[in-house]
């Protein structure tokens, strides 16, 4: 199993650092990410559309940061063909930087949401449900980046938990929201926009999921995507055995 | 979903998948094998390996850590080193090839081995690959011919010399050399082939040429090579064996003990790490 410091035992030295930049490169888009989600979100609910100009762009930003890491990525493959815990280092490192720019795709959707909402009026329901969900899965994405950093199985698997959950309240925000609509057509574009957000939202909760299963891999070799959770929490365990 | 139906060609990945041998499909045999150089220099403690019958066995390890020893025990190359002993035994197909009373010849007609240097003979290229058949008395021309054609074929260097037969092997390139010496050694159509870092003294080009032969000899040999390159033991073997020390640290499929080994030592060797 892959310990917390094993990027400092190289032989090579020049190796050692690359793969504790590009764990770090990684790790620093998923911050910017992560204060992207909670700006959008922020513009959204308080309606203050100059942070959500920023926000839109920002991700520009957040789009370099994924070819960089990327090539970093590339380059060490191609020089130091990487093995065992190094080898899924780089391919999580990869994978986890898509989804992190999907993320950030995610907060512009929901920053672009919440320009319209300032033209289309307040939606009825005060955004009781975006609150809700935008905590939950700003929570579970700071909690897989941390289950990274801290290469924590056990985090990893309660974030792919949580995310059952989000699924579970996203539906029911969507039912809440239909009613919202059949008691006054007047606000159905608003709610309609509102709901796109909170479709984002729930992306983001899957995103955030798929790099908690990148972390099981990276830590423990085993490739738990597409697995249903039982499944998976039964692999894992299995494993500490 | 049906895992079956892949998008990517499985087979023209080239790894069969090799975990699950039964057995039946094992070539050589090791069972508690010890070797001792003088009274008390133990090279080889307690091994303990099943060499799949047509696959490729990779051999890694650092230096001195017993992996040329092993192989050499394959076809009692030992036998030649003073005061070595051994103990335990090495099965070829069942046959125990340390018990009293075997044919050492025969048994290396049976697994052939190929050096580091290439050591063509100071003879034709023709009479380096009719050489082991010509000891054994076969002398027709006709059936020479065919089996040095075959043999040279099957080396990929056919192409290269057919033209130039009758003059010395010296005069080829190194890269040449020692896919002569792999025809010379598959002409008498051994069972195991032993190959002890064969492309080590070679250019990068030569290199890949012999592990481009090696892949296409698996298919009729079984194949066991020793080398100091780890890039090699995974891009050309199925299953590859970790020595430290004179242990068997590790061994498992080539794809899963460079993606997620077992042990902490395999680990730390495949990825450079102090060990």
């Amino acid at each position: 199993m892959l310990q917390q410091d094993s990027y400092k035992q190289h032989i090579s030295q020049q190796f050692n650092s690359e793969l504790e930049a590009v764990k770090n490169h990684m790790l620093e888009m998923g911050g910017q990410v992560e204060q992207q989600i909670g700006a959008a979100v922020s513009a959204l609910v308080n309606m203050e559309s100059g942070e959500a100009e920023l926000v839109i762009a920002r991700d520009a930003d957040i789009n370099k940061m994924e070819v960089v890491v990327d090539d970093e990525c590339s380059r060490i493959l191609a020089r130091r063909q990487p093995a065992a815990s190094d080898l899924r280092l780089v391919l999580a490192v990869t994978k986890v930087t898509t989804d992190l720019e999907r993320i950030g795709d995610e907060a512009a959707k929901i920053a672009r949401q919440s320009l319209r909402l300032a033209e289309e009026g307040i939606s009825p329901s005060n955004y009781v449900e975006i609150r809700n969900i935008a905590n939950h899965v700003s929570g579970m994405l700071r909690r897989s980046l941390d289950a990274f950093a801290r290469l924590d199985v056990e985090m990893a698997v309660q974030v792919v938990k949580d995310d059952n959950q989000v699924d579970q309240e996203y539906a029911n925000a969507m039912r809440s929201l239909v009613t919202f609509m059949m008691e006054d057509p007047r606000v159905i574009g608003a709610v309609l926009t509102e709901m796109w957000a909170l479709r984002s939202l729930e992306r983001v909760g899957d995103h955030a999921s798929n790099i908690a299963e990148h972390v099981i891999y990276l830590v423990r070799g085993l490739d738990v995507r597409h697995v249903e959770l039982d499944e998976l929490v039964s692999q894992v365990t299995d494993e500490d055995h | 979903m049906n895992m079956q139906t892949h998008a990517i060609d499985m087979q023209a990945l080239g790894r069969q998948p090799t975990s699950n041998l039964d057995t039946a499909d094992t070539s050589l045999k090791v069972e508690d094998l010890r070797l001792f150089y003088n009274q008390d220099a133990q090279a080889l403690h307690d091994i303990n390996l099943e060499i799949p019958r047509q696959r490729v066995t990779a051999f890694i390890g650092p230096s001195g850590c017993g992996k040329s020893t092993l192989l050499r025990c394959f076809n009692r190359m030992n036998d030649l080193v003073d005061g070595c002993r051994i103990e335990g035994s090495i099965r070829l197909e069942g046959d125990d090839i340390y018990a009293p009373g075997v044919d050492v010849a025969a048994l290396r007609r049976r697994i052939g081995m190929v050096f580091q240097k290439p050591n063509p003979f100071p003879k034709s290229i023709y009479e380096n690959v009719a050489y082991g058949l010509r000891i054994q008395g076969i002398n027709k021309k006709r059936v020479l011919d065919e089996v040095v054609e075959k043999s040279l074929r099957s080396a990929a260097l056919w192409d290269e010399v057919k033209d130039r037969l009758d003059e010395s092997a010296l005069g080829m390139s190194g890269g040449q050399q020692q896919r002569l010496v792999i025809a010379r050694t598959i002409a008498v159509e051994p069972e195991v082939l032993l190959l002890d870092e064969p492309a080590s003294a070679l250019d990068p080009i030569s290199t890949l040429k012999i592990e481009e032969l090696i892949y296409e000899l698996k298919s009729r040999f079984t194949i066991v090579i020793v080398t100091h390159n780890m890039q090699q033991a995974a891009r050309v073997s199925d299953m590859t064996a970790f020595m430290y020390m004179g242990k068997l640290i590790e061994h498992d499929s080539t794809d899963k003990l460079f993606t997620n080994p077992a042990q902490k030592q395999t680990e730390d060797y495949i990825t450079g790490r102090y060990g």
